[in-house]
């Protein structure tokens, strides 16, 4: 992070014209990224023959079969059984017995789902946690050989992670590591501290040592001046770094297939694995992703509000 | 209360010695003022007393006692920042209630309520208990920040120029009001600032510092009339000591060894009459300032420049050739150091 500079105001307001076609464009790059997620959402409410009809059937009748799909397992009955069962109880059972299938019980989504979320949170929280504290350290005391620690806890970004992803494996299985909440917890919480120290630490430089000098001059010990100074005012940091955090430790495919298998799977390693009936249950999976991008979406805008909060602003006559 | 003592105190960052081998005692209840240009160690000074830095070399004392192992929560002291630094996610109402809420203290609401009401009153403020610190001007933070030391009674206030960014009158008003709560509470106050009058009006003592050195201690009677040296002698009165070289006042009688005359405005006589009259030299109004009450008058000794007020009724133009003389002014040697009459 650079030490950003509070005065950068450009002095020419942008004309007109100028103003229309920069709009033009953003709002052309939004559409065009948003295109695969609109395509993804719209097959969670197609049937499966929709969704791999060809050409491509942007208009539909929409059906719940996906999110029924996604959240049940079926087995395949004779018509006569189904016929014996008596009236379809709720919207899924009727969808299901038109594929001449009866739902046999409920399917892992919201398990996986469960374990993204303790996973995404706990490594979260943990690695901005650790991050903080040890940004606070690097920005505030003399540490020997500071700069050669923070260059190491960078270099463990340059290669890509899943590099060691056979080591990690390995030692996860002698550990007792494997498939456990915890073990992926530790990985990406290992994975995102060194992000967490030194977008922290820019932040932490930036807010002066006065604020916390003032309130142990006026009777707090350094712990307290922590809490009560300086992490409120690096809340924008904190928010930004969580939300960094969180859209990896979300999002983290190679790991999550490589360690989790069962207990542990996440939810995206869980999501290509719904099988319909001779192939991809693509309208299961486009409800599955849907959903599973609620909880980030939620996340990052709640916080959004957070970093747009300049709150240091102007209080320190430089 | 409390007595403040340095000995032989140094500190270096690095190459730069911030505060060189200081000695001085701020007695109980005693108001010392430090002057001294920018960069002299005004501000290090105070952080040694406060904890926020420890010395190289040399002890600091508080009441008596080593404060080396002191926390600066354990000291006592109440600090006034340069960079008044608020903070800025409480209110002004918090800020001032902040020190008063550390677990050191633990007082309940309604004595925190009534004593950050009694203080923003007297700093007249209390219109602005519910602002945000950021929503303040310069001068209404620098007066929170004041008010965050005055809620409490520590034994030693630390100012690091608290009025710097008030216009006249306010910090005329709060110069008294500061003077009246130090006598009030006979509390023990180091206080540093550049303004002239306050040092005057305020301190027991000035002491003047110059590149971390302590150069002189003294009364602002003892400071004004009887510097050590040229530069203390530069560090006070307005218009500044004219200092002229022995040259420009050949036919005066000088002591000997001496190679500047250090003249005060009071030490300067004019008289209309030029000429050859002995104890006189010649000089030549080069500019008239009008100040109202009195004016600035800028004159010129052959190549050497003076200033020194003169009353406005002596109706002097631009040109005139005036005589001048001195009385009693301040001799220095070579060295700079001065040389008693
Ligand atoms: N933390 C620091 N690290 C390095 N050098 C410092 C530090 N603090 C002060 N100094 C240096 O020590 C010297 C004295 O600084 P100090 O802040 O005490 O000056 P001051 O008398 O308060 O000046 P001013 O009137 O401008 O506030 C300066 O040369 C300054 O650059
Ligand atoms: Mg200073």
């Amino acid at each position: 992070m650079s030490g950003a500079s509070t005065t950068a105001h450009s002095v020419v307001e942008p004309s007109g014209t100028s103003k229309r076609i920069a709009g033009f464009l953003v709002i052309l790059y939004a559409v065009v990224s948003m295109i695969p997620l609109a395509w993804i959402f719209a097959t969670g409410w197609k049937t499966p023959p929709d969704s791999i009809s060809y050409p491509p059937k942007v208009v539909f009748e929409p059906s719940l079969e996906g999110y029924c799909n996604l959240f049940t397992t079926r087995t395949r009955q004779t018509a006569a059984y189904i016929e014996e069962l008596g009236p379809p109880q709720g919207e899924c059972d009727e969808v299901t017995r038109r594929r001449e299938m009866v739902i046999a019980g409920s399917s892992n989504y919201v398990p996986r789902f469960i374990n993204s979320l303790v996973i995404a949170f706990g490594s979260t929280f943990l690695a901005v946690s650790l991050g903080v504290f040890s940004a606070y350290a690097f920005s505030r005391f003399k540490i020997p050989l500071a700069d050669d620690l923070l260059f190491f806890i960078l270099s463990t970004r340059m290669m890509p992670p899943i590099a060691v992803a056979i080591p990690i494996y390995l030692m996860y299985r002698e550990l007792g590591l494997s498939d456990s909440a915890l073990g992926m917890i530790l990985l990406y919480t290992a994975v995102n501290v060194s992000l967490a120290v030194w977008l922290l630490k820019g932040f932490i430089d930036e807010i002066p040592r006065e604020y916390e000098e003032a309130a142990m001059i006026d009777g707090y010990t350094r712990l307290h001046a922590f809490f009560k100074v300086v992490l409120p005012q690096a809340a924008t940091g904190i928010a930004a770094t969580a939300i960094f955090c969180m859209i990896f430790a979300w999002n983290e495919y190679a790991f999550a297939v490589l360690l989790t298998s069962g207990q542990a799977q996440t939810a995206p390693p869980f999501i290509p694995t719904i099988i319909g009936e001779g192939g991809m249950d693509w309208p299961a999976v486009g409800a599955g992703t849907t959903l599973f991008l609620i909880p980030i979406v939620v996340f990052t805008v709640l916080l959004r509000k957070h970093l747009l909060r300049g709150i240091t602003f102007g209080a320190v006559r430089k | 209360m409390a007595e403040v003592r340095l000995e032989s105190v140094t500190k270096r960052f690095g190459d730069v010695v911030a505060v060189d081998g200081i000695d001085l005692t701020v007695a109980d209840g005693e108001f010392v003022v430090l002057l001294g240009p920018t960069g002299a160690g005004k501000t290090t000074t105070l952080r040694l007393i406060a904890g926020l830095e420890s010395p190289n070399v040399g002890r600091v004392f508080l009441n008596g006692r080593d404060a080396a192992r002191l926390s600066p929560a354990e000291r006592d002291v109440a600090f006034v920042f340069q960079q008044y630094s608020l903070y800025p996610h409480l209110s002004v109402f918090e800020n001032l209630a902040f020190p008063l809420r550390s677990p050191a203290r633990r007082l309940d609401e309604a004595t925190i309520k009534a004593t950050v009401e009694r203080v923003a009153a007297m700093l007249r403020i209390e219109q602005k208990l519910q602002n945000r610190a950021t929503r303040l001007s310069g001068g209404e933070m620098q007066r929170v920040a004041i008010g965050r030391a005055l809620v409490r009674s520590p034994s030693i206030y630390l100012m690091d120029e608290p009025l710097s960014s008030l216009d006249a009158k306010l910090r005329s008003d709060m110069r008294l009001e500061l003077q009246h709560i130090q006598r009030d509470l006979g509390a023990t106050m180091l206080y540093v600032t550049h303004d002239q009058i306050e040092a005057m009006t305020m301190a027991t003592r000035i002491g003047v510092l110059d590149r971390g050195r302590l150069v002189q201690i003294g009364t602002p009677r003892e400071i004004y009339e009887s510097p050590r040296n040229i530069y203390v002698a530069t560090r006070l009165g307005m218009p500044s000591i004219n200092l002229l070289p022995t040259e420009a006042l050949a036919g005066l009688p000088l002591p000997p060894g001496v190679t500047t005359v250090g003249a005060r405005t009071e030490h300067v006589v004019v008289e209309r009459e030029s000429g050859g009259q002995s104890g006189q030299v010649a000089a030549r109004v080069e500019w008239i300032e009008h100040l109202g009450d009195q004016n600035h008058l800028h004159l010129a000794l052959g190549e050497h420049r003076l200033v020194t007020l003169v009353n406005p009724d002596m109706r002097l133009a631009v040109g005139d050739e005036l005589g001048l003389s001195l009385r009693s002014p301040l001799y220095f040697d070579a060295a700079g150091e001065r040389i008693a009459a």
